[in-house]
């Protein structure tokens, strides 16, 4: 391919080149890429969801209304059960609280003074209203961001309650 | 005893490793028949090496041998057997053992196939198979040894994560790795085409098996731990766009593309340089899948313990064997001779569509696992990205594909004829369209999309079908005609249909997940709760002991419409090892639909919470995904694999159908 082939004229019975005809695989592809591409962008501006420790709700300047994530611990003695499927709980990263609200089954390894993440929105003040509490697959794991979000308030004791296992003991875990 | 000879094979099997890397190359080099072979020697030596430290760390599980940390952490005197022999790899590092066992046994096949391999090529192969093996067995003695004792010795170990005692998640870690690791072989057969600077027919074809087999066994992988995920996490749904989860999904896709690429270049000579790309990849994603779950960088609904070195250290094999492969490829690909030319609409054309979004299919995927963590290294946002992204950016791209994947299958090779194979397709499409017609007016009301995923569904069944039925029937009369061409008929071609059929059969399913529903509500004994066609009755709530748990059953009736189906059971389990609970999900399969049960806190007036799905047609996922499995697996039996001396690619049976006219 070093020397550069003529163009064949197009009239008649027509037969590509290797190069017309790789151009037109690329093309095509490009296309494909290219289309893909504006859903990704479009997407990733629309789809998305922040995360956010209960401090940074108001360091941040999350407005009401905003879908996002929280996660901190969950407040000894703040769960209140219904009346129904209701719950009310505190999320904490003992600086600030906010108050969440969800309906819905909590997972099993949804505790008192445990590390837990929700997905809801922003309602102002002290509210959030939940609607998935994310499940763990195990009691001793603390979701990364969590931790992150503790440790920055000071508040993060590795090997502590709530805290990741001491890496002594290999903390138990799923297989993928 | 038992568990020092396991880690002295261990350390002995990597010694094995690094002569199987390295010796073979010289031998090539040097032009030393007997050097080049030692690779086979080397990698069945390994293998049993391996096999023995495996079968050690197994016997130390089944005797619960509490002197080797690894037991402590992950077993329990009480626990049944079966949980005993699945708790080895249960857990990081019996789960990377089994993984260099499954490298080892994939190098040792390769060296044993009878299959006439070029010795350069087999030697090439070995050497960077390999390879593969050093770094993991270094990775597995250095930071995550399965064989390390603890003294004192404790009287009883921690247990195995209740959520990973059952069945399915039992079997569903080997298949993942099979599939996982078996693109290795087809990594190392590239980068050996690489050193070698040949790549033709003979190598498509040697490629191939490995490719389907391990694709086979990532697909039934895959499969098993979603509907694992449904059952066992008891909040109904089975699958979560879940970094973990489309980590073991990149190297589908990329597998899927490369199965498809190998077949244009068996039988055409083309897409060469593609293919070896494409080989690259999938091995590196898989590379990529494992630093994902085993250094914990993602948040994850899994969750694995993670320790910053092994992270590390994983992040250099990865960074190792991408780059290096990459580099190799930018290096060497230039040399390879290129392949042939064929027309855009043409069996290999449609092959081509069919990589280019497959591609593009993954692409989407990786941006959305990893942009999170792009993001938060560059502005230390943390954000996720969830269902929604992938829903508007994976299937956008994936249905364009699928709708014109019967077309595709009904192309002949070299030179299609697009309108014939409209036309062949058309009574299939018509059969799609009607049966989406009727599926709009049977639920006028509900989600307006799911109707025309159940007629592309339909589509894709009845055009794998229709193809079928007119390779045998074309030219052909009377019924022994028709017998005597279908069993003529290439095995690959009854796998390409099976599996392109599986794949119609879970988008049907899929679909239908658009009409489940879901109800909760706080009953006591006598009291009902109905969602969509299934009412569930509280019968009893009972306490019952297991052997390493406590669980509080609860009975239901079970009714569709009036129609009472058998009684159910769920459960709310608390393993006294960990005090830990796990919720059982009661299930109730009518024909391909499923009424989901499960139970939620107990409340103070005396009920108990209770959440009932009716799952449509949800089954059809995953019979779809085993459907497809099966069809590969055929395709494995082809003639043309086992044969000794290759057939020459013109003496096959007439692949691709005569154009209608």
């Amino acid at each position: 391919m070093t020397a550069v082939e003529p163009l064949r004229p197009l009239a008649g019975k027509r037969r590509y080149t290797r190069k017309q005809r790789r151009l037109m695989l690329i093309g095509a592809a490009g296309l494909v890429l290219a289309l893909s591409a504006g859903l990704v962008l479009f997407a990733l501006r629309d789809t998305i969801v922040f995360f956010y420790g209960p401090t940074e709700i108001s360091e941040k300047g999350v407005t009401p209304g905003t879908r996002m994530r929280l996660g901190g611990l969950v407040e000894q003695g703040s769960v209140v059960r219904g009346p129904g499927q209701r719950v009310v709980f505190s999320i904490t990263d003992s600086r600030t609280v906010i108050k969440v609200t969800y309906e819905g089954l909590l997972p099993d390894l949804f505790r008192e003074g445990q590390g837990v993440v929700t997905e809801g929105v922003f309602q102002g003040g002290d509210q959030f209203r939940a609607d998935s509490v994310l499940a763990k697959h195990d009691e001793t794991y603390m979701p990364r961001e969590v931790a992150d979000t503790l440790k920055k308030q000071g508040h993060w004791q590795p090997g502590g309650a709530g805290g990741s296992s001491p890496p002594s003991k290999p903390a138990p875990q799923a297989s993928p | 005893m038992i568990v020092e000879i396991g880690h002295f094979a261990l350390a002995l099997a990597l010694g094995v490793a690094v002569v199987q890397s390295l010796v073979p190359l010289w031998g090539v080099a040097r032009h030393d028949r007997a050097l080049a072979s030692v690779g086979s020697a080397a990698a069945v030596t390994c293998f049993l090496l391996v096999a023995l430290a495996f079968a050690a760390l197994v016997t130390s599980y089944v005797r619960s041998d509490f002197s080797v940390e690894n037991v402590v952490a992950n077993s329990h005197s009480t626990q049944p057997l079966i949980y005993k022999l699945t708790s080895v790899w249960g857990n990081h590092e019996g789960s990377m053992l089994l993984w260099v066992l499954i490298l080892t046994l994939f190098g040792a096949l390769v060296a044993l196939s009878r299959r006439s391999l070029p010795l350069r090529l087999r030697a090439g192969t070995l050497a960077a198979q390999g390879m593969v093996t050093v770094a993991f067995l270094a990775f597995t003695l250095l930071t995550s040894n399965p064989f390390r004792r603890l003294v004192p010795a404790p009287p009883e170990g921690q247990d195995l994560n209740p959520i990973l005692q059952d069945l399915g998640l039992a079997i569903h870690p080997p298949l993942l790795y099979v599939g996982y690791v078996g693109f290795s072989i087809t990594y190392a057969f590239a980068v050996a085409a690489l050193i070698d600077g040949r790549i033709d027919a003979v190598w498509a074809r040697a490629v191939r098996p490995w490719t389907l087999l391990a694709w086979v066994f990532l697909t039934l992988g895959i499969a098993m731990g979603s509907y694992w995920a449904y059952y066992e996490l008891g909040w109904g749904g089975w699958w979560f766009w879940d970094p973990v989860e489309n980590a073991s999904l990149m190297p589908w896709l990329a597998g899927t593309a490369l199965i498809h690429s190998t077949v244009v270049m068996e039988k055409r000579d083309a897409l060469k340089v593609w293919t070896i790309l494409l080989a690259i990849l999938t091995f590196s994603l898989s590379l990529l899948g494992t630093f994902i779950v085993r250094s914990g960088v993602l948040t994850s609904v899994h969750s694995f313990a993670t320790d910053p070195a092994r992270g590390l250290f994983i992040l250099m094999i990865l960074v190792f064997f991408v780059g290096g492969s990459l580099a190799l490829f930018a290096w060497r690909a230039p040399l390879l001779r290129q392949g042939g030319l064929f027309a855009p609409v043409s069996r290999e054309g449609a092959l081509v569509v069919n990589n280019v979004f497959i591609a593009t299919a993954c692409a989407t995927v990786f941006i959305g696992t990893l942009y999170p963590l792009v993001l938060e290294m560059v502005t230390g946002d943390k954000i996720s990205v969830g269902p929604p992204f992938f829903n508007a950016t994976f299937i956008p791209v994936l249905v364009p594909l699928l709708l014109v994947l019967p077309l595709g299958q009904s192309l002949a090779w070299k030179r299609g004829d697009l309108l014939g194979a409209a036309q062949r397709s058309l009574a299939a499409f018509g059969l799609g369209i009607l049966v989406a017609l009727a599926t709009i007016a049977m639920t006028w009301g509900g989600p307006v999309l799911a109707p025309l995923g159940i007629g592309l569904g339909v589509f894709l069944v009845a055009g794998a079908a229709f193809d079928l039925g007119e390779r045998i029937s074309s030219r052909a009369s009377g019924w022994p005609a028709i017998w005597s061409r279908a069993k003529g008929l290439p095995r690959s071609a009854w796998g390409t249909a099976l599996a392109h059929a599986g794949v119609g059969l879970s988008v049907i399913g899929i679909a239908a997940v658009a009409w489940s529903t879901e109800a909760i509500g706080v009953l006591k004994p006598g009291e009902r709760l109905t969602s969509g066609r299934y009412t569930v009755v509280l019968e009893s709530v009972m306490p019952r002991t297991g052997p390493n748990f406590r669980a509080e059953v609860a009975r239901f009736q079970v009714f569709s419409g009036n129609r009472e189906l058998k009684p159910v059971e769920a459960a709310k389990r608390v393993y006294l090892a960990r005090n830990m609970p796990t919720t059982e999900a009661g299930i109730r399969t009518d024909g391909l639909s499923q009424a989901y049960v499960a139970l939620g806190e107990p409340q103070d007036d005396g009920g108990i919470a209770v959440r009932l799905y009716d799952k449509p047609l949800i089954l059809l996922i995953w019979i779809g995904a085993i459907v497809m499995s099966l069809g590969g697996a055929l395709s494995l039996t082809d003639r043309r694999f086992r044969l000794a001396t290759p057939r020459r690619v013109k003496a096959q049976p007439v692949a691709a159908p005569q154009p209608a006219e």
